[in-house]
């Protein structure tokens, strides 16, 4: 197994917050009394349980994107896949409680005169066989879909089409009746998972502890990843591509490995999304939702991991905030925000943390993506 | 001069014959030939068009010729080849513009180069071996770059970038080294180093420059191929391709 990676103060920092999270979140959703200061209410679990998934998420896009410089818009179909796997485990345990109170299928399916369950369904009653989906399934569509790309030396704005156009084609394919995956409807109507009731607080409680966890654990990957040789050699492909092949390296097979590594984080996420959410439908495959999660990125810091993910919390925090106060115009405070870090945080909100530090002794680094560089100099 | 060659097939390096190469009905390279001898240092010059850039993509891979025969150690058709193959076999290339991993150390840099297993495990569970470091080590020390080791690539010098690849390129450990245009932005003084540079690599390297730089050229006193138009035009040393009539005409003499 890989040893642990060299993290810098932020690394530290981030994994006591995501570990410290997981743990006092459970005391503080359901033994400190409700009418305590504390006290986290079911509605705020629930919430941050979800900024949690976006950040792994976010995480999974600045490891290609970041570092490797493929901007995917189409990371939205893996966390969807990972969504739907893990919504069609939760669905099978509904079993005869739902409206026509079928054991075997499940409620869109004999309304549609369904006799038999799609082979596609079989197997997801067991939740191992489930979560093996969650990561097998979005992990072969990117295999599948970057073994032709890169092999085919597709970049740039051109991979960003495709990556967008497979999204898509995912949308309306789910939207399908006859697709058997539930159409326009999706999943709901959630019972339980692994015998636990998915609406009562202590289930949540564990979902946010899961999901953190799961952040840490993802930052822990890709952190290990992007320091090793074969990070140095992503991140040399990412600025000059055709030197990395001239040196000898198999680029498609390096690009494949992190946007197959990308795609599973995604699926993850995606995964512990949907029981929290308690639906999962077509519209998570909408390429906006990718576009969405770029900015996160973007506005936190490209290619730091720790900002990719405070990015999506940021974000989805104002998110929910404007969407209370003044719902219409969430939308251009979006395209603001990314206007505005673009032009005068180009290292993102991360990018705010180093103008404190002091200036250190070595001469200013002259290039577009000083962060990267100022976070690779720190971890040594 | 294909005649002159062909006995030598067997003991080239590299061997190039009737090469050409046309862009949308531009021709590149018409019909180029040329030998290169294990260990041998070549000097490649030419106006500007007459195929020096195109024939470096032709070596390493990045371009696929319309005809002709590209060999290397008398056994590999390189045209069949791509890059990363290329380079395995041990072909290295130095580009015009500097390029080097500019977000990277210099150290990081070298060790990107230097020869060592290239698949996606062996770099994502390797770390640098011995080796590896030692290479590093005595590589820093020839391109004079052991104070700048812990520097990232994009703040140094233009000269430095410069050295730096050339030092990439030892790194790889190739039996061919290409070099476009080493010299091109230096000052007096770093091209007078870059020569020594290159003629220490040439002792145990076969090396092939293309460069502009007469009195660099002159400097590095090996044997020179005049290309133009996509083609040979002369060979021979310095002194007697600046007698040629037909240099002096399409080249020198303008």
């Amino acid at each position: 197994m890989m040893p642990l990676p060299r993290l810098d103060r932020l690394g530290v920092a981030f994994l006591i917050i995501t570990i410290g999270a997981a743990a006092l979140a459970p005391i503080l959703a359901l033994v400190v009394p409700h009418d305590s200061a504390f006290a986290m209410p079911p509605y705020v679990v629930a919430l941050l349980g979800k900024y949690m998934c976006y950040a792994i998420l976010a995480v999974a896009l600045d490891l290609v994107w970041g570092y490797c410089g493929i901007l995917s818009l189409g990371h939205s179909a893996f966390f969807a896949l990972g969504g739907y796997a893990m919504g069609m485990y939760l669905m099978r345990q509904i079993g005869a409680r739902g409206v026509y109170a079928n054991p075997v299928l499940p409620d869109f399916m004999v309304f549609l005169n369904w006799k038999e369950l799609p082979v596609a369904w079989w197997g997801f009653h067991s939740f191992a066989y489930a979560s093996l989906m969650v990561m097998l399934v979005p992990g072969l569509l990117a295999f599948a879909f970057g073994w032709f790309a890169f092999r085919s030396r597709v970049t740039g704005v051109y991979l960003s089409i495709i990556t967008q156009a497979m999204t898509y084609a995912l949308k309306l394919a789910f939207f399908r009746n006859d697709f058997g995956f539930g159409g326009n409807n999706g999943l709901t109507d959630f019972k339980d998972i692994l015998g636990f009731n998915v609406q009562s607080d202590a289930t949540r409680a564990a979902l946010f502890s899961l999901s953190a966890l799961a952040l840490a654990l993802s930052y822990l990957i890709s952190r290990a990843i992007v320091v090793s040789k074969y990070g140095k050699a992503v991140i040399a492909i990412r600025d000059a591509e055709s030197r990395v092949r001239f040196l000898g390296y198999r680029v498609e097979n390096y690009k494949l490995f992190i946007f197959v590594v990308s795609a599973v984080m995604a699926g993850v996420a995606g995964a512990l999304y949907v029981p929290q959410v308690g639906i999962i439908n077509p519209s998570e495959f909408d390429p906006g939702n990718s576009i969405e999660a770029v900015i996160w990125v973007a506005v936190g810091g490209r290619g730091t991991l720790v900002g990719a993910a405070l990015g999506a919390v940021a974000v989805n925090f104002a998110k929910t905030y404007f969407t209370g106060v003044f719902p219409e115009y969430w939308l251009y405070a979006l395209g603001g925000l990314f206007v505005l870090v673009t032009l005068f945080l180009p290292k993102g909100l991360i990018g705010l943390l180093n103008l404190r530090r002091p200036a250190r002794p070595t001469p200013p680094t002259p290039t577009p993506t000083p962060s990267l560089a100022q976070q690779e100099e720190g971890a040594r | 001069m294909s005649d002159e060659t062909k006995p030598e097939l067997t003991s080239s390096l590299l061997y190039l014959d009737g090469v050409s190469v046309s862009f949308d009905g531009y021709k590149a390279l018409r019909g180029l030939s040329l030998a290169l001898e294990p260990g041998e240092m070549r000097a490649i010059i030419g106006p500007n068009g007459a195929g020096k850039t195109t024939m470096m993509d032709v070596i390493t891979g990045k371009t696929r010729p319309d005809e002709g025969e590209v060999y290397f150690e008398g056994r590999h058709d390189l045209t069949r080849l791509d890059e990363a193959e290329i380079a395995e076999l041990g072909v290295g290339r130095k580009f015009q513009k500097p390029t080097v991993f500019e977000n990277h150390t210099v150290n990081d840099n070298l060790l990107l180069a230097a020869k060592a297993p290239r698949s996606v495990f062996a770099t994502l569970f390797g770390g640098a071996a011995a080796v590896e470091r030692e290479t590093i080590e005595r590589i820093l020390t020839t391109t004079r770059l052991t104070d700048q080791r812990g520097r990232l690539a994009g703040a140094l010098s233009h000269g430095q970038k410069q050295w730096l690849e050339i030092g990439m390129l030892l790194a790889q450990d190739p039996k061919l080294l290409l070099v476009d245009e080493p010299v091109a932005g230096m000052t007096d003084a770093e091209t007078a180093a870059t020569a020594e540079l290159l003629r220490e690599i040439a002792r145990n390297h076969s090396v092939v420059v293309v460069e502009h730089d007469m009195a660099f050229v002159r400097e590095l006193g090996v044997k020179v191929t005049v290309l133009h138009e996509g083609s040979v035009l002369a060979e021979g040393s310095l002194d007697q391709v600046s007698a040629d009539e037909r240099v002096i005409e399409v080249y020198l003499g303008r």
